[in-house]
């Protein structure tokens, strides 16, 4: 039983990086695309990690130097960890019941609070600051993506489906179709509100505020170099996918294979091929097109922007979602 | 402003993404916000004066070309105004036609790839990959009508070097009216994107006072709201004729702030402008010689003999570009040659601009002046091997005691 875990626990990751690593690529490519530029070829970000971990892994004089290497390793597991908590696809996540979506919640926050340990590690004030940015970003967007997840999982409680924490429950129970139209629309505000989650989770463009390379030269990942940056990357691949796993478990977990009326290896093979693509929409949708689209936003900005309307909407969709149980039960 | 614990400094240069050149900013910050600034240039002096003061004058020009890839006409259209002062050479009005074109072109062409620096500073590389798009036709054009992307080699003392054939004109009109029908798009993305204009609204305000005061030059003085333009207040070369008038945000029907934005909408106003001058000038241009000397040995000759001094100024598209030159009789080269580009005056009003700002800022208000860092170094002072400050009261006494040498 253990022994079958582990390899299914690696088989997840792996596959995880691989495809972090492709989504990397593709994002590039078609960011690229419609910048009117070629782009890099797919596999680049392959090339780049294969490049990083045999370049000179430099720790800074004035940096505390466990702390400095500890902390890509601990974004790495972390986001490698919140992997095996996700339903993928047709599959079960692979650690059911041995946690659920409050576990993924601080998961998903441990490869940000690495990051900015790490920036301050470093010690140097660029990173510093970056470090400092991490922190104000995790405070802004850690409250509204609370209220999402916790207005899915009360709507699935009280249809009574339990235990309603679970992921493997909720993935398991498309809301879309069970709510009313008050529900709907509570739902797709709070899925608008994840999806502008996502892109501030993962550090991208408005929100890449905390690396900011014309401001801060990378911020808490200027000192960081060959090995670790390597696996900072990595943590980014991986994170990338779980984000849009999330996602697609929360509000997207339809299947192909019920609806063509598949069975067996054919059917596992279709529905886990279907949850990569949509895993590739929803990261196409907020990372990559919202990154082409905008500039930079400031911390500041972002931190009103979270606390203000963000908040605002989650908290409206959870007040829907609630009028909805009360009209329809 | 009071110092605390929590304040601490950063410094950014002489290397950072956020320069394109070599200087170095320290900021005193406390949190995100900027207390205060000082600026040290000083990094890419080459000196290309002294390098100028050992050569013959037609040499000369070509390394004033050199002094910066981005104005690569306004320099030499300086040093050959100061020259042909100090010379007392005739310019034939063509020749005068054909660098009004060639220099408002490069205007074109800075201010496009200002937007673009601009934007990328605000980490919106798409805007960057489509300002850099658009730049090309005008940099096709100044090839077709050069030979060259940069480095023009187009002013010679006396006129120019090349003449615009008949066949080339349709080629500019069609430039024209490309960007023309681009114009409304390109404001449309960079006045009406909301992130932009989070980013540059109300972001390194420059007062009309702060400005005036500290000599602000170009568009920087002109978002300030200053009516201040070479161009327009000491007609030079066909400008008189032009009737080109300063432009600033008010004439894009806003109110003037003298922020980011507003340094956004001179530099698009300014693009509208230069397309407008290039047509005329191209309507207006009379047929005639391109220069009073077509035998360069001739014209060598001509300098040699030549003494007297002479002023150059010309509005670049950073600001106004000033050479002064010195000619004595028998000497091939200049006996005096003093450069001061646009950025040398837009320097000081960086201080007031980053006051209480956020680190955020900082690589936008610095490229907001357009700095050009190694056109404006010219004075490094080393003694015995170590870099020497010079205060305010130094360089004051050291200019009093030159003027009463120079007194006698």
């Amino acid at each position: 039983m253990i022994v079958q875990m582990i390899w299914q626990s690696a088989a997840v990751v792996l596959g995880g990086l691989l495809l972090g690593l492709v989504y990397k690529g593709l994002d590039r490519k078609l960011a690229a695309r419609m910048q009117g530029r070629i782009g890099p070829p797919l596999r680049q970000p392959f090339l780049d990690v294969r490049k990083l971990m045999v370049k000179e892994n430099v720790v800074p004089r004035d940096a505390v130097p466990w702390l400095f290497h500890a902390a890509p390793i601990l974004a790495l597991v972390a986001a490698a960890t919140v992997l095996l908590y996700l339903p993928l696809g047709g599959l079960a996540p692979v650690l059911t019941g041995r946690g659920d979506l409050i576990l993924v919640l601080y998961l998903l926050a441990v490869p940000a609070v690495a990051m900015a340990l790490g920036g301050f590690a470093a010690g140097t004030p660029f990173s510093a600051v970056g470090a400092q940015r991490e922190i104000v970003m995790m405070m802004s967007y850690e409250f509204p993506l609370a209220v999402v997840v916790v207005g899915i999982v009360w709507r699935t409680a009280t249809l009574g489906h339990s235990p309603a924490f679970s992921l493997a429950v909720v993935s398991g129970t498309p809301l879309w179709s069970l709510v009313g139209p008050l529900g709907v629309l509570g739902l797709a505000l709070l899925l608008l509100c994840l999806l502008v989650v996502t892109p501030a989770e993962l550090s991208k463009i408005p929100f890449d505020i905390p690396e900011a390379e014309t401001e801060i030269a990378g911020g808490l990942l200027v000192e960081y170099s060959g090995v670790n940056l390597a696996l900072f990357y990595l943590a980014d691949a991986l994170k990338t996918v779980a984000m849009g796993a999330l996602v697609v478990a929360l509000f997207i977990p339809y299947g192909l294979a019920g609806v063509f009326g598949l069975e067996g290896l054919v059917a596992g093979i279709v529905d886990v091929a279907f949850f990569l693509v949509k895993v590739f929409a929803v990261v196409f949708a907020s990372v990559t097109v919202v990154r082409v689209a905008m500039a930079r936003l400031k911390v500041d900005q972002v931190a009103r922007g979270f606390w203000i309307p963000i908040t605002t909407a989650a908290l409206a969709g959870l007040v829907l979602l609630i009028l909805d149980k009360a009209v329809v039960g | 402003m009071e110092e605390t614990r929590t304040t601490f400094e950063i410094p950014v240069g002489p290397v950072h993404p956020a320069l394109k050149e070599n200087i170095r900013f320290t900021f005193r910050v406390e949190g995100e916000r900027i207390l205060g600034v000082d600026v040290k240039p000083g990094f890419v002096h080459r000196g290309i004066e002294y390098m100028g003061m050992r050569r013959n004058l037609i040499q000369v020009l070509y390394l004033s070309e050199r002094i910066c890839g981005i104005c690569s006409i306004s320099h030499p259209i300086v040093l050959v105004q100061a020259v042909e002062q100090a010379a007392g050479i005739e310019v034939p009005p063509r020749a005068q036609y054909i660098r009004v074109i060639v220099s408002e072109l490069e205007r074109l062409h800075s201010h496009l790839l200002w937007a673009g620096v601009a934007a990328h500073e605000l980490g919106f590389d798409t805007l960057l990959h489509l300002s850099w798009k658009v730049r090309e036709a005008v940099m096709d054009i100044l090839e077709e009508l050069t030979g060259n992307r940069v480095d023009y080699a187009i002013p010679i003392y006396g006129g120019v070097r090349r003449d615009i054939s008949p066949e080339q004109m349709p080629k500019v009109s069609e430039m024209i009216r490309y960007y023309r029908g681009l114009f409304e798009e390109l404001s449309d993305t960079f006045l009406r994107d909301p992130s932009v204009e989070a980013r540059t609204r109300n972001v390194g305000v420059l007062e009309p006072e702060e400005a005036h005061e500290l000599l602000a030059v170009g568009p920087t003085a002109r978002a300030s709201g200053l009516r201040k333009d070479v161009r327009q207040d000491w007609p030079y070369l066909v400008y008189g004729d032009m009737d080109v008038r300063a432009l600033t945000p008010e004439d894009h029907g806003l109110e003037v702030r003298g922020d980011v934005f507003d340094k956004i909408v001179v530099r698009l106003l300014e693009v509208a402008q230069s397309l407008d001058l290039i047509e005329r000038c191209m309507e207006e241009m009379p047929d005639g010689e391109i220069t009073s000397f077509p035998k360069l040995p001739a014209l060598l000759a001509h300098l040699k003999k030549a003494e007297g001094e002479g002023i150059g100024r010309h509005e670049a598209p950073r600001g106004e570009v000033i050479h002064y030159v010195r000619l004595e009789a028998g000497q091939e080269g200049p006996s005096v040659w003093k450069v001061k580009a646009p950025t040398y005056s837009n320097l000081m009003p960086w201080v007031p601009m980053f006051e209480d700002q956020e680190i955020a800022d900082i690589p936008i208000i610095a490229a907001s002046i357009d700095p050009c860092m190694c056109c404006m170094d010219r004075v490094h002072v080393v003694r015995s091997g170590r870099p020497e400050e010079w205060t305010k009261q130094e360089l004051l006494r050291r200019s009093w005691e030159k003027t009463r040498r120079l007194c006698g």
